[in-house]
């Protein structure tokens, strides 16, 4: 499917798989209709014209758009009437996705999804075949590692895969299920008093239950098998019931990496691990809530897996030795139990929490600029905060709660050290 | 570190200020009083009186703010402290710039003055400097692009 200049077409069943998930919301809304057998022929007329032109429109988007590697760039062409040619360099790679939607799978299809630093957003071919979406894949990273583009992809060596009975242990012990169990403990309760009420806190609970019973759904897809290996160009993570989905994250992208342990899974010593690469928090269009959903790279671990991970992600951290001064506990009793950092010529470390443990890592080559802020009830204690700014986009490190002259010796240290590491 | 020649705002950014805390009591005073003066003259009256004194409140706290604001340019980075109530210092490393935002809106323009807006790749950077004269605005951009280009690192 490439003409003579290198350019290549998406899959012809792209419209299809495309459209399909309209398509089964419009068939939800329209049959009843249908079968009620109320309705005159001319509605069934334009609900049908309607399907088309959606399908039309999807096969129409699938006509124009073309690609095709040039040198180091990959570029997308599409459009009908407003012609856009996009230019994506792979040097500026941060990760690679493989999503495959349920409909995709029937199809033998996946997405490809090229994550770019800074305000690149990310390039989707949606739909390739799954070989050609695989090879591809491969050629993209060795290109982007700066490799020759016909570099065999190496073998993986899995490290971690999420049983599903702890997958699933891990969701009982989650937040929306236990919203879930209030919301059930409260209609109970309101149907006991024998009130109508509980007809109309079922009703008004209705929205908050749909997107809880998503939430769940998407938090169980994610930690679905989890699996995650180690290749020679970095991590590749796996996951997926329906939609399933393998991110790759190459080595020397990691901006930030954080450990989370929540108070409930805590009897059992499971942990989360999260990576954060390079991207921007607002992003055009509405792929964000999708690049959201990828990026626990441990959905569900053991604390000894996620040692292991951070062995791989982190090497030789230093461990957060220094602590803030014991006046800190009057600014932040629930978390000054939990508050401490350290820090190396390599790596910032820092821990806080309420009811949950955090830990952050971030490496100082990837440090953005570097914040110290003093609020009105620190100042009286004399304490600031030293906060760590990368281009991830969800968490970075601080030193919070610090002794406020201190700070200005930890800033002016941890500037020089990001210097250093910098230019290193 | 806090050592060193800080520069400051141009003092015409008070004047900005002033504009705006008397634009926003004009505002609220005029819309109160309108809405009020229909039902009750005595309401619409205190209404107007209290806009006007949240106005000055509000200059004061401005004004004080003004001088909060200061920026130092150093070897490596540029140092940019603001605030009174929550006092902040951030550290931008020349190196690390991308691009550089000089914005004059309406009334900073009519006094001649500009906001020099810093990004990095990070988001949370809120480095910014308003009320600095054009010149000084300009000379600025253009040494910060200089040196961001000199020192750029990447992701």
């Amino acid at each position: 499917m490439s003409d003579a200049a290198g350019w290549h077409r998406l899959h012809p069943l792209s419209p299809a798989v495309r459209a399909g998930r309209l398509l089964v919301a419009f068939a939800i809304v329209v049959l009843p209709t249908f079968l009620g057998g109320t309705r005159s022929g001319w509605d069934a007329g334009i609900h049908v014209l309607a399907a088309a032109l959606l399908v039309g429109l999807a096969a129409v988007s699938w006509l124009v758009t073309r690609w095709r590697i040039e040198d180091d760039d990959l570029r997308i062409e599409t459009g009908l009437i407003r012609r856009s040619s996009l230019r994506y360099p792979l040097s500026q790679v941060q990760a690679i996705d493989t999503v495959r939607p349920g409909l995709a799978r029937i199809f033998g299809l996946a997405e490809l999804r090229l994550r770019m630093g800074g305000t690149g957003g990310s390039a989707r071919l949606a739909y390739l075949p799954v070989k050609q979406a695989d090879t591809l894949r491969a050629r993209l990273l060795a290109l982007a590692m700066g490799a020759h583009e016909d570099t065999p992809e190496a073998k993986e060596e899995v490290l971690v895969t999420v049983p599903v009975g702890r997958a699933v242990a891990s969701l009982v012990l989650s937040a929306p299920a236990l919203v879930l169990v209030a919301y059930v403990v409260t209609l109970a309760t309101a149907a006991a008093l024998g009130a109508g009420a509980w007809r109309a806190i079922a009703a008004y609970a209705a929205p908050i239950l749909i997107g809880d019973g998503a939430a769940l759904w998407r938090r169980f897809n994610r930690a679905y098998r989890a699996t995650v290996a180690e290749a020679p160009e970095g991590i590749r993570v796996r996951a997926g019931l329906v939609e399933t989905s393998a991110e790759t994250i190459p080595r020397g992208r990691v901006q930030a990496v954080r450990l989370l342990e929540p108070l409930l899974w805590r009897p059992f010593g499971w942990c989360r691990l999260d990576v954060d690469v390079a991207g921007r928090v607002r992003d055009r269009g509405g792929e964000h809530r999708n690049e959201r959903q990828l990026r626990a790279v441990l959905p569900v671990g053991s604390r000894e897996e996620a040692r292991q991970l951070l062995e791989l992600l982190v090497p030789s951290a230093p461990v957060p030795e220094r602590r803030p001064p014991r006046r800190a506990s009057l600014k932040s009793p629930l978390r000054y139990r939990r508050l401490s950092f350290g820090y190396d010529s390599a790596y910032i470390v820092s821990t806080t929490g309420r009811l949950a443990r955090v830990k952050d890592w971030v490496p100082l080559t990837k440090v953005q600029s570097i914040r110290r802020a003093e609020g009105p009830v620190q100042r009286r204690l004399g304490l600031a905060t030293v906060l760590i700014d990368t281009a991830g986009k969800r968490f970075g490190a601080a030193l919070r709660d610090v002794d406020g002259s201190e700070s200005f010796d930890d800033l002016e240290r941890l500037t020089d050290l990001a210097r250093i590491a910098r230019c290193a | 570190m806090t050592n060193g020649d800080w520069k400051h705002p141009s003092p015409r950014l008070r004047r900005v200020r002033h504009v705006e805390a008397l634009a926003v009591a004009a505002v609220t005073g005029t819309v109160l009083g309108g809405v009020l003066a229909s039902s009750s003259l005595s309401a619409a009256a205190i209404a107007v009186g209290a806009a006007l004194l949240g106005g000055v409140v509000l200059d004061v706290l401005l004004q004080r703010r003004v001088g909060a604001w200061g920026y130092l340019e150093r070897e490596d980075d540029l140092l940019v402290r603001r605030g009174l109530h929550v006092r902040r210092l951030s550290v931008v490393p020349y190196g690390r710039m991308q691009f550089i935002d000089v914005i004059a809106g309406p009334v900073e323009r009519a006094f001649g003055l500009a906001t020099v807006r810093l990004h990095t790749a990070a988001a949370a950077t809120d480095a910014r400097i308003p009320g600095l004269a054009s010149d000084e605005a300009a000379r600025l951009r253009d040494r910060l692009a200089e040196l961001g280009e000199a020192g750029a690192a990447g992701l």
